[in-house]
């Protein structure tokens, strides 16, 4: 039984080690050990969402994530997400259509959107609003969410937009 | 909250997890995908001094045919239960349910075996195991056992397992002609306020042999046996009415009790309509 242990794992393709307590979760991981302060943590018990990052590329909760379990695993943040271009045009329909307002739960928002259009979600506003089910946003009311992501979905079939 | 400091050490077999348990004493946690576990850590509902992760033992992975079922390994994400061929094929009642499980990226990480072994009374896959007649297999430092599902889910967060043991895996035994599974809750991924979990035969055109057992109306999966027996031989609304006779839903902060019994009803008649196609119930 450790107090306290080194963890080496991957996140946005570059390895990273850090002696950690058990107690962290992984969101306290990425943003106090590594500085990386896109995924929020907001409610800190599995509700809310803000924290949604990838995990061997499937989507979890940061929060209910102990970073001690994920030795040798593949971390992908909102970050990684942006700066690898691979959900430019989900960000560019969120701009578009005003999908953010004060932006906290927007991180979480992405990479729980770009999971839906990785797994070939349809523009299907009622399968769009079921996956981001789990996703808090005290602000925008979804409509504008929901918009973006069925906007994202139909551009990326070859629609028209 | 955070959660309060713990030990940690991951565990690569039963027997290293045994030993790691013996050494920890009683105040070790056992940990899969943690998705239950560690909610209650942040409500600050118990501060165990160690956990002893288990995910990683292969012994609790896989989903393989046993007999005309399966058997289904513990550490068995909810995700891998709506998508496995085999469970779609052979349990099509746990693919079903797993859908209803919290949300995607929760079904990504929390795992069968912890979901039973928390025991949340609103749970899906409790009832649905009850249903089917599934059989949980267990392991401690003494060897394995096998509990059936019934006797498993004892009351309210509360089952037959040993403090020492660990859930190996669920075997389910042939699948039902039919099942379904259904719930009602405020919002997706909430917990429901009741739910029903069916299995079911059909002949000429009536269901036989119903299994009906609700969730989220009492301490643990309630089989409602008259209900079921109704069922079959007088048909939905006898089923309906004998409910009250099975059920006592005490009320919380979602529904009354009196509610409950309600939605029980409405379930009992979507299940059925479900089972037996559209319009199946006009007459």
């Amino acid at each position: 039984m450790k107090t306290r242990l080194d963890v080496t794992l991957t996140v946005n393709g570059e390895r990273v080690t850090r002696s950690i307590e058990p107690r962290l979760h992984l969101i306290d991981f990425l943003r106090l050990e590594l500085g990386l302060t896109g995924a929020h943590a907001g409610c800190e018990h599995g509700v809310c969402g803000a924290c949604t990052v990838r995990v061997n590329g499937e989507i979890v909760r940061g929060c209910l994530t102990l970073a001690a379990s994920l030795e040798g695993a593949r971390v992908e943040t909102i970050e990684g997400l942006s700066d690898s271009g691979e959900i430019r045009a989900l960000q560019d329909a969120f701009v578009a259509h005003n999908a953010c307002q004060c932006g906290f739960c927007t991180p979480g928002m992405l990479t729980t959107a770009a999971d839906y259009l990785a797994q070939g979600g349809a523009a299907d506003r009622a399968a769009i609003r079921e996956h981001i089910s789990g996703n808090y946003c005290r602000c925008t009311g979804y409509q504008a969410i929901v918009d973006a992501i069925e906007d994202a979905a139909r551009r990326r079939a070859g629609g028209a937009a | 909250m955070k959660w309060p400091a713990f030990a940690y050490a991951r565990a690569n077999s039963l027997e290293e997890a045994f030993a790691l348990k013996r050494a920890a004493g009683a105040d070790a946690k056992w940990i899969a995908g943690g998705q239950s576990l560690l909610v209650s850590l942040a409500y600050r509902l118990q501060a165990p001094g160690a956990l002893i992760d288990i995910s990683r033992i292969a012994a609790l992975h896989g989903v393989a045919e046993a007999g005309a079922g399966l058997r289904i390994g513990a550490a068995t994400t909810h995700a891998k239960l709506g998508a496995d061929a085999l469970i779609g094929a052979r349990a099509p009642l746990l693919a079903q349910a797993a859908p209803l499980i919290a949300h995607a990226a929760i079904r990504n990480r929390g795992t069968l075996g912890g979901n039973i072994a928390y025991a949340d009374p609103a749970s899906e896959l409790p009832a649905c195991l009850v249903a089917l007649g599934a059989t949980i297999v267990a392991a401690s430092p003494r060897g394995e056992r096998r509990i059936a599902a019934a006797d498993f889910f004892v009351g309210l967060f509360e089952t037959a397992l040993a403090e020492d043991e660990i859930i190996v895996a669920v075997e389910t035994p042939a699948p039902p002609a039919g099942s379904a599974i259904d719930e009602i809750a405020r919002r997706p991924g909430d917990y429901a306020m009741a739910g029903l979990a069916a299995a079911f035969d059909i002949e000429s055109g009536r269901l036989a042999h119903a299994r009906l057992v609700f969730f989220g109306v009492g301490g643990a999966p309630v089989h409602a046996v008259r209900a079921s027996t109704a069922l079959t031989l007088h048909g939905v609304a006898a089923a309906q009415a004998a409910l009250a006779g099975d059920l006592a839903p005490q009320g919380d902060h979602q529904a009354s009790g009196d509610m409950k019994l309600h939605l029980a009803r409405v379930l009992t008649r979507r299940v059925a309509q479900a089972a037996l196609g559209p319009g199946s119930l006009a007459a």
